[in-house]
């Protein structure tokens, strides 16, 4: 294999697992080792700059960084790397004094911002500091999008949201709120420099076709449109026996605000096996904690109703079957289901809908009549116009909106001075060393064996009486202090220096997880295969030296490297150096 | 300030025949120096007794005074052990082996320990064949006392202080050769590769088995000057052959070109496999040994690998006839049969 050339940031990054899988990139390491000195502020604002919404993120978001956690492949929990940013929000002081200033002097450009969700949100942040004016419309009454309508009070609370909404819309933002945007030519006429479309994938889906659809309407409602009319306060109640259809996050919403505004005998009822289910596990963790039953397996075959009110469904029982290529089909297998209901509620997915972008100003729309959008500047045919978050591509979730929105106002930006949008900003990136004294590291390079921590939940009786009442407690400092400890610091990376190196293997002893191999250089499938533990995990890189004095190379295995920086107190030449690797993506103007 | 290991092992780690992982054979976290070419022999012995099988409750490592003397601390922790006086490592393995033979004597001395203070009791326990591994770990210097030159630092060869040693050197594996030991090899800790197949084949073999391991230190003698450097060593190192352990009962599946290799058996039934290099000698005999040192020694070269075999040579319990079972198993009826065995055995003799 070729050495490493560990020059190109694109390595080390991979390395810090967690911030590579994050779509917004947020150095959690870093972070998290402020959130262990107790510096909240610090770390809220790492995260403010990187994901917009770290309250938010922390009670809701869908965490890619957790399965990616270095932690998780050496024993059997990742570091609780959602909860940690919670930790973060709750301890937090006044942080409005480091939020960024807002020029007086405007520089002459406006946007308009369509939707008030996450991604447009993240526009407007990153733009207001460059002195930019925006106008954002929202048919609702307050800005958030889905997280205001969609994300339950139970786990979001509306001041948790309220507070990282208005740090946005208080740098200047003009809000029409209440105001639908019905035609994308009144707003093409209103001569903005440039548009953004954050609409999210606003029309949930529906079993039109289904026999008793019509008759049992007053009880058969959309997913996210009966949780939007709960979190605004129009419904209030439900039916005792509820049926919720699907087994998404949504559906687990729906479940669980059920059984809080009444419902007593409330099911989740999924086509396929529960195993399959596209919920994050602990949402349904959560859901069932509160004793709500899922049924598998079941398709739904008709709506049942008696005098023009729904009475109950039918289901048809199937069976997984794969075929030899492990594709999945649901076979019927003929036995037929009653489920009596006062209400069904369908969460079965959500769709995008542009009736109000007219298709002949320009948006080239695609076969699935969405519109076509280059995947790194976001920006249509059309080129003052911009897409992103769920609008963009479907639904996906909050983080993925953000960065989505990040990218969108760099290309935005670039768009309104003339420059090429396809020209993108380098991340910043430093490389220092933690080096201190012999076995001093400015690090805390000590891993923690403790298990991942439990957040302690409110008593069951009192948060299914109150919609209102936030199910977490959350971490409180101690676990939010002990949580953080577990983890294993991957961005402080081991640099290698092949010319300092004598080879006299005391890393390759020392390693307690024998990353560390001095053999004959290969291919690196041959390399893979013949290191002291074989390098199986193909994600993970092979750090190759160049050749050594006895002609053989050093080749680390990245996989479980603990980051516990013994390689480096082991050397006896500084040959090995750990050094910490940061990372902050670009955003408009930097 | 770390100085912990963590104690999270590779998910993928195997564990060995008997069910241990080798986490189970290693020791506290090293305080040598960084580099120190002991805590690779620790590694090296860490991973002998793993791929063996070996339990490590029944093993005994004693040692005597110095840097090497101090490694038993970091391997094989859950083995008996005993940190002796300076240079009577010897004395004190003999006594526990005496004691209870059904051990397997792990002797870590260093080349002070060894070839000066402790020379008189190196002599004899080669003489007596005592069955146990000896090592020495071997820098050319007193590291624990600021690097002075020791017995084995070569005439001319300069450490950190930058004056060369004045005097001769002793070779350890010339002496052991000398005085009958079954089984004599030469090792570099830079060198696993190597040591690990001779500790495996030491362990195997019944009697003395003793492995001179030159092993730098990198605080006081790892100099471009001195002969115990690593880059020195790497750069003069003169195999006998490289060499491969076949456990007892397994197929060897080191393929070497026909008429190059030879097996030796040892005690247990396992081998070891010997690709044999150009300038071949008989093993078994100890005058072609001697004069193999020789030659290489005066081409400036150090002769490593296995140096010297006979697997004939009966140890010390057998030497001295005593009974197969450990002493310090002998009930007072063993030892002290009564007046009726007593009184049979004079019968016999009127």
């Amino acid at each position: 294999m070729k050495p490493t050339d560990i020059t190109d940031h694109k390595y080390f990054h991979k390395v810090v697992d967690c911030q590579y899988a994050c779509p917004a990139h947020t150095p959690v390491p870093e972070y998290i080792r402020l959130i262990a000195a107790g510096r909240f502020n610090d770390a809220y604002m790492i995260n403010w700059q990187s994901n917009v919404f770290p309250g938010v993120l922390g009670r809701t978001c869908d965490r890619p960084c957790e399965p990616a956690c270095r932690r998780g492949r050496v024993e059997e929990e990742p570091v609780a790397i959602c909860r940690l940013k919670r930790v973060a929000a709750d301890n937090k002081t006044e942080i409005t004094d480091r939020l960024p200033d807002i020029p007086m002097q405007k520089n002459g450009k406006k946007v308009a911002l369509i939707g008030g969700g996450p991604a447009s949100l993240t526009v407007a942040r990153d733009l207001m500091p460059l002195g930019y004016e925006i106008d954002l419309y929202d048919d609702q009454s307050k800005g958030g999008g889905f997280m205001r309508s969609q994300i339950p009070s139970f786990r979001l609370p509306e001041s948790v949201l309220d507070e990282e909404v208005n740090y946005i819309l208080d740098m200047g933002v003009v809000t029409h709120f209440n105001h639908e945007v019905t035609s994308m030519k009144d707003i093409l006429a209103k001569k903005y420099d440039a548009m953004f479309v954050g609409t999210g994938a606003p029309r949930g889906r529906d079993l039109p076709s289904l026999p008793g659809r019509k008759d049992g309407d007053a009880n058969i409602h959309i997913g996210i449109d009966w949780l939007a009319s709960v979190a605004f306060e129009h419904i209030d109640k439900v039916g005792k026996k509820v049926l919720v259809l699907g087994g998404g996050n949504t559906a687990m919403d729906c479940c669980r605000t059920a059984i809080r505004l009444g419902g007593e005998d409330v099911r989740v009822v999924v086509r396929s096996p529960k195993s399959d289910m596209k919920a994050s596990p602990w949402e349904i963790e959560d859901a069932e904690h509160e004793d709500i039953p899922m049924y598998e397996n079941h398709n739904p075959k008709a709506f049942v109703t008696e005098g023009g009110r729904l009475t109950g469904m039918v289901f048809e029982k199937v069976e997984p079957v794969f075929d030899e290529k492990g594709k999945r089909s649901l076979v019927p297998t003929g036995e037929e289901v009653l489920m009596p209901c006062d209400d069904v509620l369908m969460a079965i997915g959500q769709l995008n809908s542009f009736p109000w972008i007219e298709r002949d100003i320009g948006i080239e729309f695609n076969d699935w009549d969405m519109p076509e959008v280059d995947k790194t500047t976001f920006q249509t045919s059309l080129p003052q116009v911009f897409v992103g978050g769920d609008a963009a591509w479907g639904p996906e979730n909050v983080i993925t909106a953000v960065a989505h929105g990040h990218q969108a106002a760099i290309s935005i930006h670039k768009y309104c001075h003339g420059e090429p949008t396809t020209d993108r900003p380098p991340p910043a990136v430093n490389l220092t060393s933690q080096k201190m004294g012999f076995h001093d590291w400015l690090y805390d390079a000590h891993v923690s064996d403790d298990d991942r921590h439990v957040v302690a939940l409110q008593d069951k009786q009192k948060a299914l009486a109150d919609r209102k009442l936030e199910v977490e407690k959350g971490f409180d400092l101690t676990q939010g202090y002990d949580e953080a400890m577990r983890c294993l610091n991957c961005d402080v990376q081991t640099v290698f220096e092949t010319d300092r190196c004598i080879e006299c293997d005391a890393c390759e002893d020392i390693c307690p997880v024998d990353c560390i191999n001095f053999i004959e250089n290969d291919e690196e499938g041959v390399l893979r295969d013949k290191l002291k533990v074989k390098a199986t995990n193909k994600e993970q890189d092979l750090y190759v030296s160049d050749g050594l004095k006895t002609k053989r190379v050093m080749v680390k295995d990245e996989n479980v490297c603990l980051h516990c920086g013994l390689c480096a107190e082991r050397c006896p030449t500084g040959a090995w150096d750990m050094q910490k690797f940061l990372l902050h993506e670009a955003t408009a103007g930097k | 300030m770390t100085f912990v290991r963590p104690n999270f092992r590779h998910p993928e780690n195997e564990t060995n025949d008997i069910g241990y992982s080798i986490k189970n054979y290693e020791g506290a976290l090293s305080t040598l120096c960084a580099g120190c070419g002991h805590d690779s022999i620790s590694a090296a012995l860490i991973k002998s007794c793993f791929d063996l099988n070996l339990e490590p409750h029944k093993i005994a490592k004693i040692s005597g005074i110095g840097c090497s003397s101090k490694t038993p601390t970091y391997f094989l922790g859950k083995a008996h052990g005993f940190n002796s006086v300076h240079g009577r490592m010897p004395s004190v393995t003999t006594g526990a082996n005496m004691a209870n033979r059904d051990l397997l004597y792990i002797g870590v001395s260093g080349d002070g320990d060894t070839a000066s203070i402790g020379m008189g009791q190196f002599a004899h326990v080669v003489r007596r064949n005592l069955n146990m591994i000896y090592i020495v770990m071997n820098n050319g210097c007193y590291g624990l006392t600021k690097g002075q030159d020791s017995a084995t630092a070569d005439k001319g060869s300069a450490g950190k202080k930058g004056v060369p040693s004045a005097f001769d050197s002793i070779d350890l594996c010339q002496l052991a050769l000398q005085l009958g030991a079954g089984f004599v090899a030469r090792s570099f800790s830079g060198d696993k590769k190597q040591l690990v197949p001779l500790i495996k084949a030491a362990i195997k073999h019944r009697g003395f088995a003793f492995i001179d391991v030159v092993s730098p230190c990198v605080t006081f003698n790892n100099t471009p000057t001195s002969t115990k450097g690593y880059e020195w060593v790497r750069d003069h190192l003169e195999a006998t052959g490289t060499v491969d352990f076949i456990p007892q009962k397994s197929e060897i599946t080191i393929d070497y070109p026909a008429g190059s290799t030879r097996n030796l058996l040892l005690h247990d039934g396992s081998e070891l496999l010997l690709h044999k290099n150009a300038d071949d000698y008989d093993l078994s005999s100890r005058k072609a040994a001697m004069n193999r040192i020789e030659t290489t020694k005066e081409k400036g070269q150090i002769l490593t690998g296995l140096i010297y075999h006979d697997s004939t040579a009966t140890d010390t319990h057998a030497l001295i006839d005593t009974v197969e079972r450990p002493l310090n198993s002998l009930a007072q009826e063993d030892l002290c049969p009564g007046s009726s065995v007593l009184e049979q055995l004079n019968g016999s003799m009127r």
